[in-house]
């Protein structure tokens, strides 16, 4: 972005001309990531009968929550330039926990700080080994993957079914908004903690330095940044999003299975790159990673609407856009 | 005289091997600018890094603002009003314009950043230095200089009593620097003592009012810009090293017919189209001051930066430099200034080294025999009287010296036509530089040609056959023959300035 090489006696010129470029540079990955939301809904909306209905973009939310609490624990990570590859088996070690821990009886409300403790401590270790030994982020997560997925098997290798009363109401109760839209609970869970995330990287200083460890990390600690507190941080809050996440999951099957939510992490990541966050850190926003959410989601709705193609055309589908959206950022880092 | 803001003493600072600092004093006063000035390696960046507690004294004591002080770590030396803005902006371009300049002390409200008053404040802090762009655009968006500004906005946000500017000039035009200069004084008149370093003499004739000199990591002095010429200040950073060195005798061999002709060669932004002739058996000492065009040149003439203009002869050929490849393919060996990051592998036995560039030289497919081998690394360990004398020591513990050794070595087992070396006597002791000094005049002997690169103009005038002279990224002169002095030189250095230029100096051939 050299093309602003007004000499500072003209502030004027550069003001405008700054204040013109930035906002599109900024936002153009979110907003093509929405165009492409808007794109897909409204072909399913012009190809099938009832898509375009309040209820089919309510069970958007609906069949998707635990993935968007993924997505956003994941978009921190992102942010810094790192990356979690244990979400999906935090997800599946927290049914199983909960599952396990409500047949033996334990109160449900424990059995859900249980679940969000032990995800936490999980980022948290994973955290600080990154940090300590200078590990890449890929690797110790790796190592976390196999971990928990090996930790669900140790509980059982059977699918346990939950059938506390607690847990079952939260399930199947919905809320009724206008115009005879319902949402489940887990919706409202899912979009208050995008709400929190939204705050936390907006409006603290912890999210900011987020956004200045991915932009340049040696800057920021030169900066006198608590560059430490955030790279661990992160992993914490993406473990406490994937056990987060992992409830909602077990809400949404109703038992813990040890195979559940395989490959769930690339979900994840493919909805934050979808959304356009740079992998490379310091660009994106969580918005941007509900919209590349939902965009999957309407892609298996269109698929499931049309009956006859198989759901792995989701996946080759989900593979194109990644590649476009990429390459969109490629375009759009080039040009700056 | 008011009381220095900070009073450095008998500073030491050593790393493995390296006496980077030797017992330097140095003071800085309030509402002063002073310029640090030294060649590479004179220790201008430890000094600095001493002051702000990245690397810790073997010695001496700091005394800041009244007390004594011992920062661990820039954050520190933040907080306590010593800022720093380095040569490379360390910003993050992700985000606004007033995020980085209060990042880590946005002002909040009930726990949250207060945008508003953020870009306020930020509007406020631009503004006492004078910079009106808009504090809410990215800061990717402006221009180098200016996010070098913004730099500057946030290390005074802190009320810094003192800011250290490390290089901040080198890739700045003029107008930029001209910019930053008058908020250097603005800064200065309210105060702030700032400290400058940089290898434009110009800019440090212009801008500061004192000066410290730092050579090979001691003190040279303090003196007063407006009191100190030019030569005196070329002198004191190059130095004179006189009689230490036994007289080396050679130029007595008439070097044949041209081996190497470069004409008009040069790269944008990089050095200007020069004419160089290099002959067999003759050393071409090329003389500058950093940031001159010297390293330039070599990188030019070994393929390592492309060329955009002019051509390279090599025994009357023109040969394409495509990379350093095609220049070692030719015969040109390029021992760099760098040593730790460009030469030698210090993870590798000194053995190994030299293998490694056999190696390279004859091909994959043409194994080194273990007895070739053994016999080139005991014949060139005695050569180069490398110590310890054992082909197994891994080189990173070797002295520095030993280590530019190695490295020479490593190229000598080529067997070049063309030995280009920069600097290779840099930071190594007087014995080892004697060793090489005199190697280098060995080979020529032997029918090599030299193109020896020094920042000492006693050793280039002393081992050269001929003395280019680099100025500001151009050739300014060559000086033919053995009756070259280090004034005149010098005096070719120190350039055009005002400030006393020996009569008699430009008696060279100037080109």
């Amino acid at each position: 972005m050299k093309t602003v090489t007004v000499a500072p006696e003209a502030p004027s010129s550069r003001k405008s001309s700054g204040a013109r470029m930035k906002v599109p540079t900024r936002f153009l990955p979110v907003i093509a990531t929405f165009v492409v939301f808007v794109a897909t809904f409204g072909v399913g909306s012009v190809r099938y009968e009832g898509f375009a209905s309040g209820q089919v973009m309510a069970n958007l939310f609906i069949d998707n929550a635990f993935l968007i609490v993924l997505a956003v624990g994941m978009t921190f990570v992102i942010l810094t330039g790192g990356i979690d590859l244990s979400v999906g088996s935090v997800v599946a070690l927290s049914t199983m926990i909960a599952a396990a821990m409500l047949r033996a009886g334990w109160p449900a409300w424990l059995t859900v700080v249980v679940v969000l403790a032990v995800g936490s401590g999980l980022g948290l270790a994973m955290g600080w080994i990154i940090h300590r030994f200078g590990v890449q982020p890929f690797i110790v997560t790796l190592a976390g993957m196999f971990l928990a997925r090996g930790l669900c098997f140790v509980i059982s290798v059977e699918s346990v079914s939950i059938k506390d009363p607690t847990f079952r109401d939260l399930a199947t109760g919905s809320i009724e908004l206008p115009g005879g839209v319902t949402i489940t609970y887990g919706v409202v869970i899912a979009l208050l903690a995008v709400v929190a995330a939204v705050y936390v990287l907006h409006l603290t200083r912890f999210g900011r330095t987020v956004y200045a460890v991915g932009g340049s990390e040696s800057s920021a600690r030169l900066m006198g940044l608590s560059t430490t507190r955030v790279k661990i941080g992160v992993y914490v809050i993406s473990g406490f999003c994937s056990a987060l996440g992992g409830l909602l999951f077990s809400l949404y099957m109703l038992s813990g299975y040890s195979l559940h939510a395989v490959g769930m992490e690339l979900d994840a990541i493919a909805a934050v790159v979808v959304g356009g966050s740079l992998l490379s850190g310091g660009v994106g926003f969580v918005i941007g990673s509900v919209v590349g959410v939902l965009v999957l989601g309407t892609i298996q709705t269109l698929i499931s609407f049309e009956g006859t193609l198989s759901s792995w055309w989701t996946k080759i589908v989900i593979g194109g856009l990644l590649l476009a959206f990429i390459a969109l950022q490629r375009v759009i880092v080039r040009r700056s | 005289m008011t009381e220095p803001v900070v009073d450095m003493r008998g500073i030491s600072v050593e790393f493995p091997g390296v006496k980077a600092l030797q017992e330097v004093d140095f003071r800085l006063f309030p509402g002063e600018v002073h310029a640090l000035m030294g060649e590479n390696g004179a220790g201008k960046s430890t000094l600095i890094k001493a002051l702000t507690g990245v690397h810790p004294l073997a010695a001496g004591g700091i005394h800041y603002a009244g007390g004594s002080v011992s920062f661990g770590g820039p954050a520190q030396a933040q907080a306590a009003g010593i800022s720093t803005v380095y040569q490379e902006v360390n910003l993050c371009v992700n985000l606004t314009v007033a995020e980085n300049i209060l990042l880590g002390r946005e002002p909040r409200k009930f726990g949250r950043i207060d945008g508003k008053a953020m870009r306020a404040r930020a509007a406020e802090l631009l503004e006492r230095i004078g910079l009106h762009i808009d504090p809410g655009s990215v800061l990717e968006s402006h221009p180098i200089a200016v996010q070098q500004l913004v730099a500057i906005a946030r290390a005074v946000a802190v009320d810094a009593r003192v800011l250290v500017l490390d290089e901040p000039t080198s890739s700045l035009d003029a107008d930029e620097v001209a910019e930053l200069f008058r908020i250097i004084r603005v800064l200065r008149d309210e105060g702030v003592a700032v400290l400058f370093v940089s290898h434009f003499l110009e800019q440090v004739y212009e801008i500061s009012d004192r000066m410290t000199v730092l050579r090979n990591g001691r003190l040279v002095g303090e003196y007063t810009t407006s009191e100190f010429s030019r030569i005196e200040l070329v002198s004191a950073m190059l130095g004179r090293e006189m009689g230490v060195l036994e007289e080396i005798e050679r130029r007595s061999g008439t070097p044949g017919e041209p081996w190497l002709k470069a004409e008009g060669l040069g790269r944008k932004g990089s050095v200007a189209p020069f004419d160089l002739e290099i002959r067999a058996g003759e050393v071409v000492g090329l003389a500058g001051l950093l940031g001159s065009g010297r390293t330039e040149v070599a990188r030019l003439l070994f393929g390592a930066d492309k060329a955009d203009s002019g051509r390279v002869l090599v025994g009357g050929k023109v040969v394409h430099l495509r990379g350093p490849r095609s220049a070692i393919e030719a015969g040109i060996a390029f021992s760099s200034e760098d040593r730790k990051a460009e030469g030698v592998v210090a993870d590798l036995s000194v053995r190994d080294n030299l293998i490694l560039a056999l190696q390279a030289a004859r091909g994959w497919m043409r194994p080194v025999p273990r007895k070739l081998a053994d016999e080139l690394v005991a014949k060139y360990m005695e050569m180069l009287d490398i110590r310890p004398a054992n082909p197994e020591a891994v080189v990173g513990t070797l002295s520095g010296g030993n280590q530019q050794k190695v490295l020479l070595a490593r190229w000598l087992v080529t067997e070049p036509k063309l030995l280009i070396l920069d600097e290779p006597t840099r930071g190594i002791d007087v014995g080892a530089k004697a060793q090489i000094q005199k190697l280098v005049a060995d080979l020529a002997a032997e029918g090599m040609a030299v193109l020896f690169i020094s920042a000492e103009l006693e050793e280039v005038v002393r081992i050269a056959d001929r003395v280019v002279v680099m100025r500001d990224r151009q050739k300014v002169a060559e000086l033919d023959g053995g009756a070259v002095g280090v004034d005149d030189v010098m005096a070719l250095i120190a350039g055009g300035g005002d400030h006393g230029l020996d009569k008699g100096a430009q008696k060279a051939v100037v080109s």
